[in-house]
């Protein structure tokens, strides 16, 4: 088999396996939206990047960051819902990421970043994908219990001596790292569907939090699998196709569940 | 040693403009149960995140004993539903959590039977008992209860109280409780303090009940209600209100 596909399989599988577990947490939290937010800043960290010539994966790091931040600024600001504050710095930051990006000269192919581009993969770029999966595998799974724990009630975690702040800080964190990761995988408009499908999919046949994440993984890796098979055989677009996988794979376990 | 595990005194507060607490003082001792009542939006809860230590006062003092172990009780727990999570799970999630410990603390408050349950699945008593267990496990000095009763019905909250009264004599804690009303608490309270914004009056609960603040606070319709509640049943209900011997139930009414 072609070196490309075994690469697309492996940073695929790579990015589906963190983002099951931490996916539980943005289904737990209620954060699609939140994660669908940082999600769209992406692009305006991409462009960003080529702009001033940084690295842009720790550019993509640097934006969702900057828009977490200023959503809770303007959470505390405005008399507006959530969603409402939510759905402004979605779409204002795609659209800012855009207009920048016509500033700069580099000819990007901006389909590559919306919908990925897995296939393209390389090697250099597995590795840090490698890297990035693994550290926060580490992280998520040394302060599971703690994150368990504020998810469920936050006073009580605090009165019981939990950093609050820290941990919200590092949830935060780990979901930007998820979605610099996955850029090539599955793009960035694509990218919660990765967090959000393989968990609500797991929750029918899981009964305790550990058992979730690790069906969450292998959910997202069967989808992984199958996208990567459909994109090879059909000819069709390899992260949208991940995605479609997916979602066949959540309807098929709620057919299973009645 | 002195016996007094906290001393708030003076405690103010004032939100966004709003004055919360104003000059609030209250004490706990060893083995003492203290409740606050009052109205809505009477501050209670906010004075209970004080003595926590969730929120820093506006102005006055909190004196904590050194290293006091708090148990929290808090006033809900919403776990959504996408979460699965047992009774055991949940419990051993708790930071000072023993696998031993997990068994006797649910035995004590009459919910072993609960352990493999899932949390988002319990009724409002079944809840309310686990999150007491919870608060347990700490091996509290002072257990804090906001609301131990609520959502659960009017029988099982006696049984809930009693549970309260004899968690208070086995491990000798001090207990600084919540509650809309006296009725309930009267027997197993030994200090009230009736809260609107600032202390109307606080003392023995007999005392309080006839105060002329709390009367006027609570209405004299509801404060005669406490009549009501003291006359005696020949049986009693269980948590899920189904109708135990008076030999076998665990509290008394009256």
């Amino acid at each position: 088999m072609a070196d490309f596909i075994l690469r697309a399989l492996a940073a695929g599988l790579l990015v589906a396996l963190i983002a099951g577990p931490l996916g539980c947490f943005v289904v737990w939290r209620r954060m699609a939206y939140f994660g669908d937010t940082l999600a769209h800043s992406a692009l305006l960290g991409i462009s960003f990047g080529l702009l001033i010539d940084i690295n842009l994966q720790f550019a993509v790091i640097l934006a969702c960051i900057a828009i977490a931040f200023l959503l809770v600024q303007m959470e505390n600001k405005h008399h507006l819902a959530t969603d409402t504050i939510l759905g402004i710095l979605a779409h204002s930051s795609l659209a800012f990421g855009l207009v920048i990006l016509s500033f700069t000269d580099a000819n990007i192919d901006l389909m590559a970043y919306l919908f990925g581009d897995l296939l393209t993969v390389s090697n250099t770029e597995l590795l840090w994908i490698a890297g990035g999966v693994f550290a926060a595998l580490i992280l998520l799974a040394v302060n599971w219990n703690s994150l368990l724990t504020i998810t469920l009630h936050q006073e009580l975690a605090q009165v019981e001596g939990l950093h609050v702040g820290r941990m919200r800080l590092l949830l935060m964190l780990l979901i930007a790292t998820v979605i610099a990761l996955s850029m090539k995988v599955v793009g960035m408009l694509l990218i919660t569907s990765l967090m959000v499908i393989p968990p609500a999919c797991a929750r029918s046949f899981s009964s305790s939090p550990e058992k979730m994440a690790l069906s969450a993984s292998l959910i997202g890796c069967l989808a992984v699998c199958g996208g990567l098979i459909a994109s090879f055989y059909l000819d069709t677009p390899s992260g949208p196709s991940i995605v479609v996988s997916a979602a066949v794979l959540f309807f098929i376990s709620s057919l299973l569940r009645k | 040693m002195t016996k007094k595990l906290l001393e708030a005194q003076n405690i103010s507060l004032t939100i966004e403009g709003k004055h919360i607490l104003h000059n609030v003082s209250l004490d706990i001792d060893e083995g003492q149960i203290v409740t606050l009542i009052g109205p809505n939006g009477a501050g209670k809860t906010t004075l209970v995140k004080v003595v926590l230590g969730l929120l820093e006062p506006g102005s006055g003092k909190i004196n904590r004993r050194k290293k006091l172990r708090i148990g929290y009780m808090p006033q809900r727990l919403q776990v959504d539903p996408s979460m699965p999570i047992s009774v055991k799970k949940f419990l051993q999630l708790a930071v000072q959590a023993r696998p031993e410990n997990i068994e006797s603390v649910l035995q004590e408050v009459k919910a072993l039977h609960l352990l493999t349950s899932q949390v988002h699945a319990l009724s409002g008593g079944e809840l309310q008992r686990v999150l007491l267990a919870r608060a347990l496990i700490q091996d509290p000095q002072l257990l804090v209860l906001d609301e131990p009763v609520q959502g659960v019905d009017i029988s099982g909250q006696a049984e809930l109280y009693a549970l309260i009264a004899s968690i208070r004599n086995k491990h000798r804690c001090g207990i600084l409780m919540v509650s809309h009303d006296l009725h309930l608490v009267m027997s197993a309270t030994d200090e009230v303090i009736c809260l609107n914004q600032h202390v109307c009056c606080h003392g023995l609960p007999e005392q309080v009940s006839n105060d002329p603040a709390y009367l006027e606070l609570f209405g004299k319709k509801e404060a005669e209600a406490l009549a009501v509640y003291t006359h005696h049943h020949n049986h009693s209900h269980g948590l899920d209100g189904e109708v135990l011997d008076d030999k076998h139930s665990g509290h008394k009414h009256g």
